[in-house]
């Protein structure tokens, strides 16, 4: 716990007068997002869509998350963004940067059939009682403030884990990807909906 | 009528409603049931993580990183300001990206189809690390105003899109930072959409003169300030004072 004192916030150097000091409000990412997060314009060693490289001796299973990002009238966003946060095959979250496998993956919409795909491990129980999960964060044009989602897989003991308990039961499928073995290996399919019929269960943090 | 009402949706005084109907794009996009709320013992996730090692000395100076043939055309401008948790302490070491327009309004971006010029020597792209101080500087040109469709002769305001890491789940932020004195902000639904007076005024970036660079670049402040769980699980026992 540290103790460092609350820094002031001098009218001469901040935009934040003392009176006004709080969160900064969420905005959109907008349409054209994949220009300075997912794209290779200009920059590169951007976060991608694969949390290990070919190769990696970081152990566990290789997946991929695959699905669409669905609106109010079963419509595949074109412009959404996920990200994924999640530990490791051991349930382990990394706690510093040069660790082997850091948890973190970013993906988009933008591909031939909206689809979004996430290569990564397949993460571990975080403790006693939870289910393997994927932590997900999603922005999209549309979306002023940002919506926080996670996704457990089928093939797992899902049935004492308290996050899960929250959710009704007859919501809780909008969570849990299906598993199918590909010549490219397991993938697990999930597509989010927005909102109407089947939405997607949303956490508020 | 076989749809029931979307209910209202309330993340918090300081961020928008999901539903917010000036804002089109959201009608079909805001979820209709209310938010579970996490529990906090859940929430607790670090992360994420992102070293030094990945970036490049210019990835934060737009006016140089995407340099193919000369200078970038526009307004130079530089951004400094802090990135703070919810109780004003510095938010070190973390991971700042930023995309823009160019100063005639137009993004590097497939599906940006309005009628102004690409800039070949820039894209408007920049990413940066905050210091120990909790500091980030950003190097830029200033964008221009540029029409999008939501109603009849709509325009955005000049932005600046910021996507911000702190050290956790909850704390991770996208926002966008303004200009004073923007008439166009007035008109704007995404700049409306915030309930929040002060949290509006927090999206403004402030010019300061003694940031401006004479003959090359005028300063704005802009710090940042993550909500979420105040956790700071890399934090260092407090030794520099």
């Amino acid at each position: 716990m540290t103790t460092e004192p609350r820094a002031p916030l001098l009218p001469e150097d901040s935009n934040v007068p003392a009176e006004a000091f709080g969160p900064s409000p969420s905005q959109t990412v907008g349409p054209y997002f994949h220009q300075g997060l997912v794209s290779f314009q200009g920059l590169t060693g951007l976060l991608g869509d694969r949390t290990v490289e070919a190769g990696s001796d970081v152990p566990g299973e290789r997946i991929t998350l695959t699905g669409r990002v669905l609106d109010g009238d079963g419509q595949p966003i074109e412009d959404a963004l996920i990200e994924v946060w999640q530990a490791d095959a051991g349930g382990q979250y990394a706690d510093r940067a040069d660790a082997p496998f850091t948890g973190y993956s970013r993906a988009h919409t933008r591909t031939p059939g909206h689809i979004l795909r996430i290569h990564t491990v397949k993460p571990g129980s975080a403790g006693p009682g939870l289910a393997p999960r994927l932590n997900v964060w999603l922005g999209m044009r549309g979306l002023l403030t940002h919506l926080i989602t996670v996704v457990y897989f089928e093939d797992e003991d899902n049935a004492s884990d308290p996050l899960l308990a929250l959710v009704p039961a007859h919501r809780r499928l909008t969570l849990i990807a299906r598993r199918e073995e590909t010549p490219d290996g397991p993938v697990y399919r999930l597509d989010f909906r927005m909102q109407g019929e089947g939405e997607t269960v949303f956490f508020a943090p | 009528m076989t749809q029931s009402p979307p209910k209202p949706q309330q993340p918090g005084s300081v961020h928008a409603p999901h539903l917010f109907p000036p804002y089109t794009s959201s009608v079909k996009r805001a979820p209709h049931e209310l938010l579970i709320p996490l529990p906090a013992a859940l929430e607790n996730l670090h992360g994420p993580v992102f070293g030094s090692g990945r970036l490049r000395p210019d990835d934060h100076d737009t006016t140089r990183n995407a340099r193919v043939n000369g200078e970038p055309l526009g307004e130079r401008v530089i951004v400094r300001g802090r990135l703070l948790d919810s109780s004003g302490r510095p938010v070190r070491g973390a991971l700042i990206e930023t995309w823009q327009a160019n100063a005639a309004g137009r993004y590097v971006h497939a599906r940006d189809t309005h009628d102004a010029p690409l800039d070949p020597n820039f894209t408007g792209t920049a990413r940066m690390l905050t210091d120990e101080r909790g500091e980030y500087e950003l190097i830029s040109i200033k964008p221009g105003a540029y029409p999008w469709g939501n109603h009849p002769n709509a325009w955005r305001p000049a932005h600046i899109h910021f996507s911000v890491f702190g050290t956790g789940f909850t704390q991770r932020l996208v926002s966008q930072m303004y200009f004073p004195g923007d008439p166009l902000l007035a008109y704007d639904p995404i700049y409306g959409s915030i309930p929040d007076e002060k949290g509006r005024q927090r999206l403004i970036s402030r010019f300061d003169l003694n940031l401006t660079q004479p003959n090359w670049a005028l300063g704005y402040r802009f710090d940042i300030v993550l909500g979420g769980s105040a956790q700071t699980p890399f934090e260092e026992p407090d030794h520099d004072h």
